[in-house]
Order: C-alpha cells, then structure tokens, then sequence
C-alpha cells in the first residue's frame, strides 16, 4: 500500500513530464517546422492588421455582402467564445427568432422559403460557411447592390464554392468571408461613383 | 436522406473494421510484453520510468492490490489536477493571464471529470483554463484516464484467459506500455494529419483581426444582462474587431479522440474549426474513437483463445451502432416542422434538415453519425449541439449511454463493461437450460452474478436519485434552459452522461452550481470507479477458476445466437430501467412537436 502510494506519487510527476510537456511542446515545434500556415491559425494578412481567419466565420449583415449564418457566439461571431444557442426543437424562443429571420431574409431577397441553414445558428458560433443554396438565394440582391449582373455572381461563387473533399467527405459549402474579400475587390462599391 | 451520406457512414465503418485486428494484435503483443517494432526506442524509456518510479515489472497482482493501485494513481493525479487549475496564475503557458479556475467546486468537478475519462466540462476552455493546465492537466489525464481504462479491459480479460492463477497482471507495466507503444506514438502522428488539416498547434496569444463589416451587437452591462435605455430598447454597440482564440489544440484533439475522453479545448469541442476544420479531419476523429474500443474485440478473442467470439461481440456492436445512427440519421434528415418559411428539403444545393446547431460543412449525415458514434463509445465529444437536436434524434445518444456505452464503447470501459453483460447473457442461457452456465471454460457462479449485477443497479440508481432531486428542488430546475419535456430531458441527459463516463451535454443546462458541480462529481466518480471494483472482483475470481472443457451441453459464445442473446439482454435491462424516464422525455417532446405545441 506505502510503496504504491509512493509509486503513485512518482508516476504522477514522470508521466506529467513526459506526456503533459515534452510531448505537445514536441508536437509544436514540428507543427511550427512543417505546417506553420495551418499551426497559426490561417490568418488573412491586411493594412498592418489581420483582418480575419480563412476558416473563422465573421458576421455579415449589410445588404451589399452575403450574409453569414446566425451566430450564438458572444455577442455574434465571438471567436474567444464559442458555443451555440442550445435551444430545443420545441423552444418558443427559436421559433420567434427563426420567424424574425425567415421576415426579414424574405423582404431583402426572393420572398421564397429561405435556406434552412441561413436562419439557424452553427455549432461553434462562427462557421465560416454557408450551404450553395443559402448563396445561390443571395445572388439577386447582391447583384442589385453591386451593379453586377447574376450571371457574373455566378462565376465568383463558383470559384468560393468548395465541393465534399475527395468527392466524397462532407458537404458542398461557400466560404463567406473569403467570396466577400473577392466581391469587394471585383464589384467595389465606389465604382459608379468612380466612373462620374 | 441521402446515398451521399449513407456512403460517407459505411465508409466511417469500413475504417473501423480495417484497423480492428491491427490494433487488437498490435495490443495483443503490447500486454503479453512480446517483442514489437518500436522497443528498442521505447524499452529504455520504459526501464528508466519503472527505475525513478520503483516499479518492479516482474511483479504480478493480485486483483486488490491491481485495485488499490489504481485507485491510489487515480487519487493522487486527480488531487494534482485540481492544484494545477488552482495555481495556474502562478504558472507558464499562460499569455491571456487567466487566474485560477473558481469556484473551488468548479475545479473539483474537472479534476474528477477528467480523472474518471468523463470530460463532463461546467467551464468554456478558452476563457478559463492556461495553456499549461490544458496540456499537463486535461491532456495528460486524457492520455492517463484512458490507459487506466484499457488496461483494466486487458486485466479482465486475463481472468478469463488464465487458469488456476491468484494474479492478473501489474498495473503499473500495464499504465506505462499502453502509454508508451499505443497512445504516445499514434497521438504524435494523429496530431500532426490534424494541423495539416488547420488544426491550431501554436502557444500564442489570441489574436485580433479587424471585422470586414463592423457588427451592431447589444451592448452588455455587468453581470451579462443586455443594457437597455429609458424606453426599454436594447442599447447597440459597434465592434471592430474579432478576437481569435489560439493555443496547442492539435496536441489535445488527437488523444481526446483517441482515449474515448471527449473535452474540448474550447467550448464549442469539434464543432470549433480549429478543432475540426475539414470533413477529413472530421472522419479521421471519427475513426479514432472507435480504433481501440473495436480493437479490443480482436485482443479479447486472442487472449482467450477464441477469435470467432471475439468477433461475436463485435457483431452486437455494430449491429447496435447501426440500429443508432439510422434513427438519428432520418430523425435530424426530416428537420423541424414549426420552422415555417424555411427551405429544409434537402437538394444538391444543401442538406436540408434540422441545422440549428450544426455546422454546414458537417451538414447532417456527420453530425448524426458523430452523435451516435461518441455515446456509443463514452467519448463525449461533439461536433453539434446535441440539446438541438429534433426529441427523436436527441434521444438516440440518450438511449446509447444509457445502455452503458457497451457498443465499442470508451477505451477499456466498454469492454469490461461489455463482459459484464456477456457475463448476465450466459447466465440467462444457463437459466433457460437449467444448466451451470460457463463462458469460455469457466464456470459463471453466484459471486459472479451478483457483482454483475452490482454494476447494473449502481448505474441507474445514480441516473435517477440524482435526476429526481435536480427535477423538484429550485436549486435544480433554476438551471434548466428549455422549458416543457426537453428540460427534463437536459437533466436527466446530464447524470447520465457524468454517471456513464460519457461527458456530453444537453449543454443548455447551466451547471456552474454549486449542486450540479458536487453532484456531478459524484456521479462521475461512483460512475467509474463503482463499476470498475466489481469488474475486478469478477476478474480476479474467473482468474483463480479451474478450465471447464465444452461439452455438448454448453451454450457457444461464438454464434449469431449468442450475438443475438447479447443484444437483447442489453436492450431489455436498458429499457426495462430507463423507458419510464425516455417516454416523459423525448418522446412526449416528439409527440407534441408533431402536435405543433411549443413552450
């Protein structure tokens, strides 16, 4: 009993060495060596700041961009704190907040159904990506807004559309922030202002 | 529905069943302490372990002392958990200064939670834990937990593999060589896929980045509560900048899976792009958290002598797994029927279905899949919110920890716990023959029965004494977020996760209380350690047996019949406990979803 308890005791240090430091600081420094793009974080250089992560979510809310989904994160689209909304199927507050959404995503598009996931919040709160079909529903506006013709959309959502890796895994998404960078650099908003 | 997704869960499956006799004779030959490729980098590092630890490797347990041991390492690295947490204001790795984790019950309920494999985690990671209490407390509890389990799977299975022997191995070899040859080296290479994938691997602070579109959010006063104006409207904020949680994920992620542990590094778990960020990564997390539990089906047909069992019980496992995903599959595929204006059809364009909570490139093939595949095994993480999932496909990972996470199950806790259940379904048989009923040349007697039989009762007892409180008292229903049947659901989820090793959430229960963190930790530590005790006894006792050849009167344990006993004895003693609790839950809540009712 002593003598397992002393072992216990000297097993506990060893192995927290071994498998509680040595071990992630090794797996960092090879992380850092061979995929130092991936290790960081994957993040967007701009003017002396960042101004995002390829594959964290930001909140897109004004006309002139494609809206991401919802976000229960924070405040919305927190990256220091993530999480859902958690609420159940059968919760009188989802369904308010989905009907406030479906309204107000109805009167700035088509008026048809909208996508379910462009009025439903992610898992983490900041999924970079929205469904073809939620993009596809946004084409109209956005066109409208940019001075660009759906046709043209067309081509650029194409290029930001991923399909299932391999062909097989996963689901066909839009990456929203990195399409929005694009629209901005192709369709900018000053540009009939320009042209006068 | 779609063929897409029925292909990506058979060839999740297909993985499985590849890597099973690798692993289960890899495992195999690790615990025999045969020869393997990797000793002479490991041998050394095992030698100096047992030297500066004073291990005698030649020495063989008894199952009390096996016990104690483990009982005593799980005591003292738990006490050292909840130091680290306590201190970790005065220790490295710390860029964002986060103090100690408070309230002291709060670091309690972690250091049990992680110490019995749960992951069960009141706390977000990335506004409460350092860096340095991730790696050398959570992580390293997940490398320990779960070569704590395995090896009490092998223990087990040496009592029924030995004959006329007092001892079934010494923990300490046990605890060391799993770490050495089977967690340490598939986590170095498991990592590294992960950052190659976007897994975040780095000890930097957060970052900021500057928003591309300014967010108007409501503004939040102190204490959480949203500010209003005089007139009552929520008073608007205008933010500029995104702050990035950072830290060394990949190094976590990897063993999380891979130990059946389940705790994220951050709150929202795989659901986190860094933690998961592609579908490959998705499937190759999937795959390893059914490595090992399907692995041991292979070791336990090889130790005993008798492959053809092993993969009997292999059989009930997969069997039940399908039976799992399917429900959970077609209940999250047909979606939400109050959300009226929405589009849930699914078409090339997207999946469709019931998307609250889930993330789009998961979509809902692999989300179901994963639901099902961490409460098969008592993993825990997840890569959706399971609280908003539809009652029926909720009530599928309810229904699979229920069952005590036998199907592949944690790392070494579904297997014991499967032998158990073995242990009942050869009793029964020898019942309906009015025979003495054996397993595998062994004789299954009375003292064996009724620490089977422990384990089955000290299980739902917890579940539901618990439950029962946190359902009456204010102390308890205060915490629940959706009101109607799905916040019975939310608590009766919570102990049944703590009390099964399991450590996913209805996470809309808030469980920051002092009664759901003391409570829980309860649960968590009766969870395992009450169910491990009794598995050793019968160890111990099976070990000391003498060998009973077959006869022609014996019921075989390696037939689709035997398969079939098995799955039914685990259905019914599952149903026979917990439906009353199921119908007032979930699936009241699917009748009056279909009924258009809400709360």
């Amino acid at each position: 009993m002593k003598k397992n308890l002393i072992t216990s005791v000297l097993m506990t240090i060893a192995t927290t060495i071994l498998l509680g430091i040595v071990y992630p600081l090794l797996v960092t420094a090879l992380a850092q060596v061979i995929f130092p793009k991936q290790a960081n974080g994957q993040l967007i250089p701009g003017n002396g700041k960042a101004i995002g992560s390829r594959i964290i979510g930001q909140g897109f809310s004004a006309a002139k961009y494609f809206h991401s989904r919802p976000s229960a994160a924070g405040n919305g689209y927190d990256a220091a704190n993530s999480g859902g909304s958690n609420f159940g199927p059968t919760n009188q507050k989802l369904i308010d907040r989905v009907k406030g959404d479906v309204a107000s995503a109805q009167s700035q598009n088509s008026g048809t159904s909208v996508p379910i996931d462009l009025v439903t919040t992610s898992a983490s709160g900041f999924d970079p990506h929205i469904t073809p079909a939620a993009a596809e529903y946004q084409l109209a506006r956005i066109a409208r807004e940019r001075n660009a013709t759906v046709d043209q959309l067309r081509v650029l959502l194409g290029k930001h559309t991923e399909g299932r890796q391999w062909g097989i895994l996963g689901e066909p998404r839009v990456n929203v922030l990195e399409l929005n960078l694009e629209l901005d650099e192709q369709f900018p908003m000053n540009r009939q202002a320009k042209a006068q | 529905m779609t063929a897409n997704g029925w292909f990506q869960i058979f060839l999740f499956f297909g993985l499985v069943l590849l890597v099973t006799k690798p692993i289960g004779v890899f495992m195999t030959r690790v615990f025999n302490r045969e020869r393997t490729f990797m000793d002479p980098v490991l041998r050394p590092i095992e030698r100096l372990l047992y030297r500066v630890t004073g291990v005698d490797e030649e020495h063989e347990m008894r199952w009390t002392e096996y016990a104690i041991s483990m009982l005593l390492f799980s005591l003292v690295s738990m006490i050292a958990l909840y130091l680290m947490e306590r201190l970790q204001g005065y220790l490295p790795f710390n860029p964002q200064k986060l103090g100690a984790v408070n309230p002291s019950a709060l670091a309690f309920n972690t250091a049990a939670s992680f110490t019995t494999n749960t992951n069960w985690q009141n706390y977000s990671g990335e506004t409460t834990m350092s860096y340095f209490t991730q790696m050398a407390g959570l992580a390293y509890h997940n490398f320990m937990s779960a070569a704590v389990g395995i090896a009490l799977a092998i223990a087990f299975i040496r009592g029924i593999a030995r004959r006329q022997m007092e001892t079934i191995g010494n923990f300490w070899v046990d605890l060391v060589r799993c770490n050495l040859w089977i967690l340490l080296p598939a986590c170095i290479l498991g990592a590294l896929v992960l950052v190659s994938q976007g897994v975040v691997q780095n000890l930097k602070p957060y970052d900021t980045v500057k928003l591309v579109e300014p967010m108007q959010v409501q503004k939040i006063g102190p204490g959480g509560k949203p500010v209003v104006d005089a007139r009552g409207k929520p008073v608007m904020d205008t933010v500029t900048e995104q702050t990035i949680a950072q830290g060394p994920v990949a190094s976590q992620e990897i063993i999380k899976e891979l130990g059946t542990n389940g705790g994220g590094f951050f709150n929202a778990n795989s659901a986190h792009p860094f933690e998961n960020p592609t579908p490959l990564s998705n499937l190759i997390e999937l795959v390893s958290i059914f490595a090992i539990g399907s692995g041991l089906t292979y070791t336990l047909g090889r130790m005993t002598g008798s492959q053809r069992h092993g993969w009997a019980v292999w059989s009930a496992m997969s069997i039940l797994f399908f039976a799992g995903v399917t429900a959970a599959y077609w209940a999250e595929a047909r979606g939400n029927p109050l959300l009226a204006g929405t589009d849930q059809k699914v078409s090339v364009l997207q999946p469709g279905g019931n998307m609250e909570g889930k993330e789009v490139r998961f979509g809902i093939a692999n989300t179901a899949l994963w639901a099902t595949v961490t409460t098969d095994a008592s993993c825990g993480a997840i890569n959706g919110w399971h609280d908003s999932f539809t009652p029926l496909g909720g009530l599928v990972p309810l229904a699979n920890i229920m069952l005590s996470e036998v199907v592949f199950g944690g790392v070494g806790a579904g297997m014991y716990g499967m032998l158990i259940y073995i242990v009942l379904a050869v009793f029964i048989a020898g019942l309906m023959v009015g025979r003495t009923p054996e397993y595998l040349g062994k004789k299954v007697e009375a003292y064996d029965v009724k620490m089977a039989m422990l384990v089955v009762l000290v299980f739902p007892l917890v579940i539901l004494i618990f439950s029962a409180i946190s359902v009456v008292a204010g102390f308890g229903t205060s915490s629940i977020l959706n009101p109607g049947p799905h916040g019975l659901s939310e608590v009766i989820y919570a102990f049944t996760s703590q009390a099964g090793n399991n450590g996913s959430a209805l996470a809309g229960l808030t469980t920051n209380t002092p009664w759901y963190n003391i409570a829980g930790a309860v649960t968590m530590l009766v969870g395992r350690f009450l169910m491990i005790i009794p598995a050793l006894a019968i160890a111990g006792n099976l070990a000391a047996k003498k060998y009973v050849p077959p006869s022609l009167g014996t019921f075989p344990v390696t037939t689709p019949l035997f398969t079939v006993l098995l799955i039914a004895v685990i259905l019914i003693v599952g149903a026979l406990t917990f439906f009353p609790a199921l119908s007032l839950g979930p699936i009241l809540e699917h009748l009056l979803m279909a009924a258009g009712k809400t709360f």
